[in-house]
């Protein structure tokens, strides 16, 4: 099986983080073996999604949520200030 | 329980190191401070910047320098005053010898200058030393130490491996009924709910909320609308939008277990377990708080690589990935990057602890080994007068 190159720190998370710079067009491969492609360039340890995420959807890293998508954010996008609201103060 | 080697002080803390510290009551003072331990290598200077011109910080640089020189590592105090400043030399040592070390003090202006004051320094801290050096290591048990936790130069890693791997070294030491220090307020901003779940008790879970939300307000109140990107430009490149993220990935180093505790910056918990500090998310200040609250030992997480350490507390310096544990390995202690090559979290904690109990019987660090101890910065947030 080919390595990983993404790690997924909480099973709830629908993002994981790059152990690579990972190109768009590359496949991002899970832990499980499971591989989809990169929709951009996925800078290493930065975060990509692992679902679609709608707009107004939660960002959920550490199994906590770190923002609230300011877009439609695609499985295998990048995922950054660009498209994040992270000024969500309502705990989940 | 397990045992280690220390230095038994007059208040009944124990110290791993046994240093002859000279402290400046003012920054104005730096400079004989140093002329003293250019002459004498062996003493350890605290240069810092403040002393004087500040009112609100006053009382709180006062218990930090206090703090620093009450340190269970130091053995003796020399604090060089300079004669017109507000933290007068004579109320720093007076402060200091509550814990019943030997202190001694004078101030610049009285001795009649640099030179002069140099010359009564020096003659002095050879004295302390004679007496410092005759002193040996006894064993004791592990619950009288401290451990003070840091990070700096956090990357998107530092949440993955090297904090978490530290949060199970801390359970360990947690355990073995010692103390750990959780601190960097700025870094636990949008975590209250979560650490105020571990709280002992409803006034401690009371006290977290209030010092997260001080933080946060004061984020807020300064920042705005950027309040939560007031994080260094360092961590945006490294993957973490916001500050809520860093922080979640920062509280994990302090482990599961129960906090006893809530204290101000700089000063002493009563309680063991894990205890918060307040204190700014900014390293160099947040060790300064964490020396003076007494850690004998301090564990330092980075992933960009702070090379920094501490000069009377000996620093532990973790590496969230191998790219920095390769490119920095003059500098770092622990590689927990090899986390993301398959490792478990345990296998570097176990390595991290070996290393703790080893650093606390003599071993010297990364950080004491390359000399990274220069300033002591205090936090301070008002404007000088």
């Amino acid at each position: 099986m080919v390595k990983p190159n993404i790690v997924i720190i909480n099973p709830l998370d629908n993002v994981a983080i790059a152990l690579e710079d990972i190109n768009e067009g590359d496949y991002v491969r899970l832990p499980s073996g499971q591989e989809f492609p990169a929709l951009a360039d996925i800078p290493y340890s930065h975060k990509v999604a692992l679902v679609d995420i709608p707009t107004g959807g939660h960002v959920l890293k550490y199994g906590e949520i770190i923002g609230a998508a300011k877009e439609d954010i695609g499985k295998g996008r990048w995922i950054h200030i660009h498209n994040l609201d992270t000024g969500e103060k309502k705990e989940g | 329980m397990e045992e280690i080697l220390g230095f038994e002080r007059q208040d009944g803390t124990i110290g791993i190191r046994n240093y002859v510290a000279v402290i400046p009551s003012v920054a104005c003072a730096n400079g004989v401070a140093g002329m003293i331990a250019r002459a004498v290598p062996e003493v350890v200077p605290l240069y810092h910047g403040h002393g004087c011109g500040r009112a609100v910080e006053i009382g709180m640089h006062t218990r930090t320098l206090a703090g620093l020189g009450k340190n269970p590592n130091v053995a003796a105090v020399l604090v060089v005053g300079l004669g017109c400043e507000t933290i007068k030399a004579e109320a720093l040592a007076g402060a200091i010898a509550e814990s019943k070390k030997p202190v001694e003090y004078f101030s610049i202006q009285e001795e009649g200058g640099s030179r002069k004051s140099a010359l009564k320094g020096i003659e002095i801290v050879h004295r302390m030393l004679d007496e410092a050096n005759k002193m040996q290591r006894k064993p004791f048990s592990l619950n009288r130490i401290i451990l003070g936790l840091e990070c700096g130069g956090s990357d998107a890693f530092s949440g993955v491996t090297a904090n978490p791997s530290v949060g199970l070294a801390a359970d360990w030491l947690v355990d073995q009924g010692g103390t750990v220090i959780l601190t960097e307020a700025t870094e636990m901003i949008g975590t209250s709910h979560i650490l105020e779940c571990r709280a002992a008790t409803p006034e401690v879970a009371e006290k977290i909320k209030k010092v997260v939300g001080d933080a946060e307000k004061c984020a807020d109140d300064i920042l705005g609308p950027l309040a939560s990107l007031v994080i260094a430009p360092g961590n945006m490149d490294g993957g973490m939008s916001s500050i809520r993220e860093k922080a979640l990935g920062c509280i994990v180093k302090a482990g599961s277990r129960t906090i006893n505790q809530v204290v101000d910056y700089g000063e002493v918990p009563t309680e063991k377990g894990v205890v918060i500090m307040d204190g700014p998310g900014y390293d160099i200040e947040s060790l300064a708080g964490l020396g003076a609250a007494g850690s004998q030992l301090i564990i330092f997480t980075t992933g960009r690589g702070n090379p920094a350490g501490f000069p009377i507390v000996p620093v532990i310096k973790v590496a969230s990935t191998s790219k920095l544990y390769h490119a920095m390995k003059d500098d770092i202690d622990i590689n927990a990057g090899v986390v993301l090559e398959g490792r478990s979290l345990q296998d570097v904690a176990d390595q991290t602890i070996a290393l703790a109990k080893d650093v606390i019987n003599g071993r010297e660090t990364k950080a004491q080994l390359n000399n990274q101890d220069g300033m002591v910065c205090l936090y301070a947030l008002n404007p000088a007068f």
